[in-house]
């Protein structure tokens, strides 16, 4: 089921606007459809140039769905589709796309809240894990036994080094 | 599966508000650093993380010893029977590949793996307890913590397959029965003083399903911008003003029109302890207006932790796991009907007699 494109509620309301030959999907669910359509209510005092910025803008945010995740392999295009990200990654690689997102979610872009007690593992380190892991897997699909385990060794030492570096806050 | 012979705390039936609120809940969505998120993982990767849980979950939680089930080696029919439970979400239950719920005795802590994230942590418990299913709940994550690191965002917090949970991760529910306000159309109250601030009013099973038995769950919607403690007492303030409601709505019945509601509560007695052949909806609406009636001292009959033991135990997984085998639909008809008869009847109190 697709995904609504401001939220991610499931999208009830489907247009395709075609301009210049180039056709544009909108997935909208039921409230983000009501503010489109009211935004959209007057086409006949909307100047031509207005439409064209629009849709320009419709279609740029497209072309941002062919992002993709390093890491996990994910676009953001798929996140549209099926609501799920890939990877703690996402979050960096698609921040300046998720902000709006989780503004219109909950109101807030920034946590308040509970925070890990312990030394919280940095991005690079975790994205070098996940890196390591997805080798790990493409050499054991292809056999390469020798260098699955090579690379289980480098994960292990990561694992260990990091646990290491966990000083207990409190 | 040994969880069939006994009941989950949270049925029991006390705590405080228990005349309508049935339980409350918190649970957390996590996932472990370094893994890519579940949809994303590869089996043995999914693999890794539940035996790196399960390592973590050997010893007791709170001095109650934990079980942990593969939901890849249990039937359906168990599986649907630890949904029934409240113990497992409906997508753990439905879905594929490595994943797996550990289980403390008295139900009262499950943590799910490789759900929609890596880790659902939850506590359950009877009556309106947000606070103390909170302190639980984070006791656990701490613990849980303590041998796996998180997935943690400076700005955005924990962080999640879906930008909906990211944040604290928390999502605490509130159980209600709300007969009277269901009744007197008041119900529509509910969702729009929900709606306000937020907060979501869905039927029994969570997302989608329906109001089974004029139940209904009452949670936060948003996880980030707001403190744990700020979002618990968004949710406690507004079903303690639907309790009041229900309760005033309850009472304003009885006021009104006391020989309707005797006549309701009293057929759908009647029809609980005689009929031949029954489906879980009607038990559900049935048993729901005997629960009221309970509650409200117009049956002399028994207390209703019995009521909450049978809303659960007459659903079509229980059933069929107290009848010992997998039965068609029209034959657990017949002997949820015949169950229901036998159960009621041993409860029945000595002087019994129907208003």
């Amino acid at each position: 089921m697709k995904k609504c494109r401001r939220c991610t509620k499931t999208a009830t309301f489907h247009v395709t606007e075609i301009h210049a030959e180039k056709a544009v999907a909108i997935h909208l669910c039921d409230s983000c459809a009501r503010e489109y359509l009211e935004n959209n209510d007057s086409p006949a005092t909307e100047t031509l140039t207005d439409l064209t910025s629009k849709l320009d803008q419709l279609i740029s945010q497209s072309a941002e769905s062919e992002a993709t995740c390093p890491d996990c392999g994910t676009t953001f295009g798929e996140f549209r589709e099926n609501g799920r990200l890939g990877c703690a990654h996402d979050y960096t690689e698609f921040l300046a796309e998720l902000l709006p997102l989780l503004e219109n979610i909950h109101e807030d872009t920034s946590h308040i809240g509970k925070r890990p007690m312990r030394t919280i593992i940095g991005p690079e380190e975790q994205a070098m894990l996940v890196q390591l892991r997805r080798q790990q897997q493409r050499a054991i699909l292809e056999e390469d036994y020798e260098t699955a385990a090579t690379l289980r060794d480098q994960i292990a030492d990561l694992e260990r080094q990091l646990q290491g570096d966990d000083t207990p806050l409190h | 599966m040994q969880l069939a012979a006994t009941s989950g705390e949270w049925l029991c039936g006390d705590g405080p508000c228990s005349d309508i609120v049935i339980s409350s809940r918190a649970r957390l969505a996590r996932n472990v650093a370094g893994f890519p998120f579940v949809g994303k993982a590869s089996d043995e990767q999914r693999a890794q993380i539940i035996s790196q849980v399960n390592e973590v979950l050997n010893a007791p939680i709170d001095n109650r010893r934990t079980s942990s089930l593969d939901l890849t080696e249990l039937s359906e029919l168990d599986r649907q029977f630890l949904m029934e439970r409240q113990l497992i979400s409906r997508e753990l239950a439905r879905g594929d590949g490595p994943r797996g719920v550990v289980i403390s005795e008295g139900e009262r802590h499950s943590v799910m793996i490789n759900e929609e994230d890596h880790l659902r942590i939850q506590v359950l418990q009877s009556g309106f307890s947000l606070d103390d299913c909170w302190q639980e709940c984070d006791a656990l994550d701490n613990r849980i913590e303590s041998g796996i690191p998180f997935s943690f965002h400076p700005q955005l917090g924990y962080l999640t397959a879906c930008p909906t949970n990211v944040g604290t991760g928390l999502r605490v529910s509130v159980m209600l029965h709300l007969p009277a306000l269901r009744m007197t159309r008041e119900i529509q109250k509910v969702h729009q003083s929900a709606q306000k601030i937020k907060l979501a009013v869905r039927g029994l099973y969570g997302e989608g399903s329906q109001a089974l038995g004029d139940f209904y769950q009452v949670s936060n919607q948003l996880t980030l911008g707001k403190t744990e403690r700020q979002l618990i007492t968004e949710v406690r303030e507004v079903v303690q003003r639907i309790v009041e409601w229900e309760r005033k709505g309850r009472r304003h019945f009885f006021e009104s029109n006391e020989s309707r509601l005797l006549d309701l509560v009293s057929r759908a007695w009647g029809t609980l302890t005689s009929a031949r052949s029954i489906t879980s909806e009607e038990t559900m609406h049935l048993l729901s207006s005997v629960r009221m009636g309970l509650q409200m001292d117009l049956l002399d009959g028994r207390d209703a932790s019995l009521v909450n033991e049978l809303f659960i135990r007459t659903q079509p997984a229980h059933l069929q796991h107290t009848y010992g085998e997998a039965l068609p639909p029209e034959r657990r008809n017949i002997v949820r009907a015949s169950w229901l008869q036998k159960r009621l009847e041993e409860n029945r109190g000595d002087n019994y007699e129907p208003r």
